[in-house]
């Protein structure tokens, strides 16, 4: 998002074949323990497009993000990025294909023995090789974007739930990635905390962030994406627009589990 | 001689020589002992599989057998080897060695003999350490594009650190300890020389009660720095609360 203020040519070129996906799932299978999570997955994403992922708990949701990351490398099926095969990586390529994609984990796992600061910076510093006075620049630019630049020094231990989260998404960003991959982002939080997080993420989506964003806050999901992919048991089971599988088809799985969620929660 | 001539000219003086000498060998044991056994602990923990086999039978070796037994197979049993080569290697024509390739100077095997025992001891607590780290830290490491080797270096070995100082300190106090027995490879350190004075007085009690107190308050010191070096590098939310 921020080299297309910067760099307008490419840009413009790209926007010509803006039929080819940033992100393509092709054929993703997952067996763990010896049984099947993931049964078939394909989906693409759109440069600029957020998608939403719901479906029941132990439906594979946070397995298929890890597969996507090749954190946990999928069976059979490949990710393609930006038009680059992950299957075809070889090791080392692997770290860069990651660095490309960020990831924000339900319980944050900021790492504890960093400040703040020090938790944005440091995969700059290791990973892309800049320096330490340029990493620190960096890291107060994504901490002020998250609303975090008091809490520079602060350690894991000294923030709050909302906070981690914040900081955590401000890890992610300055390694300036193509897409973010979002695990429930909010579902570990106090309920007085998911707002600040929510509005983040929210300005992220307005930004132009390519996001693949797996939350039971539906009724915030549905005004920022065109499309809900519903799993259940490691299948894409309905997929579509929001208005389509919430409003229109009353009786579709995708709305028949978001009112369940909504009588569970009251939200 | 009256008893307090005895404390100035007699007891006191070799004490002194001997804690000289007992930190001589207890310095060197500590640190080749811990740097030893971060190696092995970091082998055990994430090493790939023959090595850690290795490691652990290393590790159950020098700590399912007593000190005594290690140090004085170092010293005495070791050197004999050469009576069990010769008649391998002279039959051959391969030419024989002399004896004192493995024979050691007693300091040698003293800190050859503690180091490797403690070296076991540490590595269980940088193993248990590193194992604890939670499995999220490296999945966020990796998932911003660190390698392996940058995960455990960045991440993995600084978290793991802090939480086995107090474990490796702990056996860093019992080596202070331990260094006793090198008494029994006929070094006359702090104990050697007590027991020396002991039986050539007869004065036991004074003796060994001196004794006690010099190696409290090597203790003392030891505990006061490892103390100081835990609140040194502990931070919010990790290590003593500051
Ligand atoms: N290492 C593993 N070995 C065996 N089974 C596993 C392993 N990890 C996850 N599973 C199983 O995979 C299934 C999918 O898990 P996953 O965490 O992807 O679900 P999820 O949709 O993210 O659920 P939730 O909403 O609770 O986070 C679950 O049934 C889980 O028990
Ligand atoms: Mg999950």
């Amino acid at each position: 998002m921020t080299n297309a203020l910067s760099t307008p040519s490419p840009e413009i070129q790209k926007e010509e074949k803006a039929l080819v996906p940033l992100l393509s799932v092709q054929g993703i299978y997952k067996s763990l323990g010896g049984k099947l999570i993931l049964d078939d997955i394909s989906f693409d994403l759109e440069k600029g497009q957020l998608k939403v992922l719901i479906g029941p708990s132990g439906s594979g949701k946070s397995t298929l993000l890890q597969c996507i990351h090749f954190l946990n490398p999928p069976d059979c099926g490949d990710v393609i990025l930006d038009g680059k095969s992950a299957r075809e990586m070889s090791r080392k390529n692997i770290c860069s294909f990651r660095q490309e994609i960020g990831m924000i984990f339900q319980d944050f796992n900021l790492f504890d023995h960093l400040s703040a600061k020090d938790n944005v910076a440091i995969a700059p510093r290791k990973v892309k090789g800049l320096t330490k006075a340029q990493a620190y620049e960096r890291a107060l630019l994504e901490l002020n974007r998250v609303g975090l630049s008091d809490k520079a020094d602060h350690y894991p231990a000294q923030l709050s739930g909302g906070q981690k989260q914040r900081v955590s998404i401000a890890r992610a960003l300055a390694m300036d990635p193509k897409i973010m991959l979002l695990d429930e982002p909010t579902s570990a939080l106090d309920p007085e905390l998911i707002g600040e997080v929510l509005n983040v993420i929210a300005d992220l989506a307005k930004g132009g962030m390519t996001m693949l964003m797996v939350t039971h806050q539906i009724g915030f999901a549905r005004h920022l994406t065109n499309e809900i992919i519903f799993m259940e048991d490691g299948r894409v089971v309905e997929q579509g627009s929001p208005e389509l599988l919430l409003d229109e088809y009353v009786n579709s799985r995708t709305a028949l589990f978001c009112s369940r969620l909504t009588e569970l929660t009251g939200r | 001689m009256n008893t307090w001539e005895f404390y100035t000219t007699i007891l006191i003086p070799a004490l002194n020589k001997g804690l000289a000498l007992s930190i001589e060998i207890i310095i060197p044991s500590a640190i080749l002992g811990l740097m030893l056994g971060i190696l092995t602990g970091a082998g055990r923990a994430v090493g790939p599989k023959w090595l850690r086999k290795l490691l652990e039978i290393y590790v159950s070796i020098f700590r399912g057998t007593p000190l005594v037994v290690q140090l004085t197979m170092w010293y005495y049993g070791f050197p004999t080897i050469t009576r069990f080569l010769e008649p391998i290697l002279k039959p051959r024509g391969w030419p024989s060695f002399t004896w004192d390739i493995f024979m050691m100077q007693p300091f040698t095997a003293a800190v050859f003999g503690f180091t490797l025992c403690s070296a076991a001891y540490h590595s269980e607590y940088i193993r248990g350490a590193l194992l604890s780290v939670r499995r999220g830290q490296f999945l966020a490491a990796e998932s911003l594009g660190f390698t392996k080797l940058q995960t455990f270096l960045f991440i993995t070995a600084p978290i793991a650190l802090r939480r086995a100082v107090p474990g490796c300190g702990n056996e860093i106090i019992y080596l202070i300890k331990y260094s006793s027995l090198a008494l029994l490879i006929s070094i006359r350190e702090l104990t050697g020389q007590s027991n020396h004075i002991a039986s050539l007085y007869f004065r036991h009690m004074e003796c060994y009660l001196l004794t006690a107190i010099y190696y409290l308050a090597m203790v003392t010191v030891a505990t006061v720095l490892l103390n100081r070096l835990e609140r040194l590098i502990s931070l919010p939310g990790m290590g003593r609360a500051s």
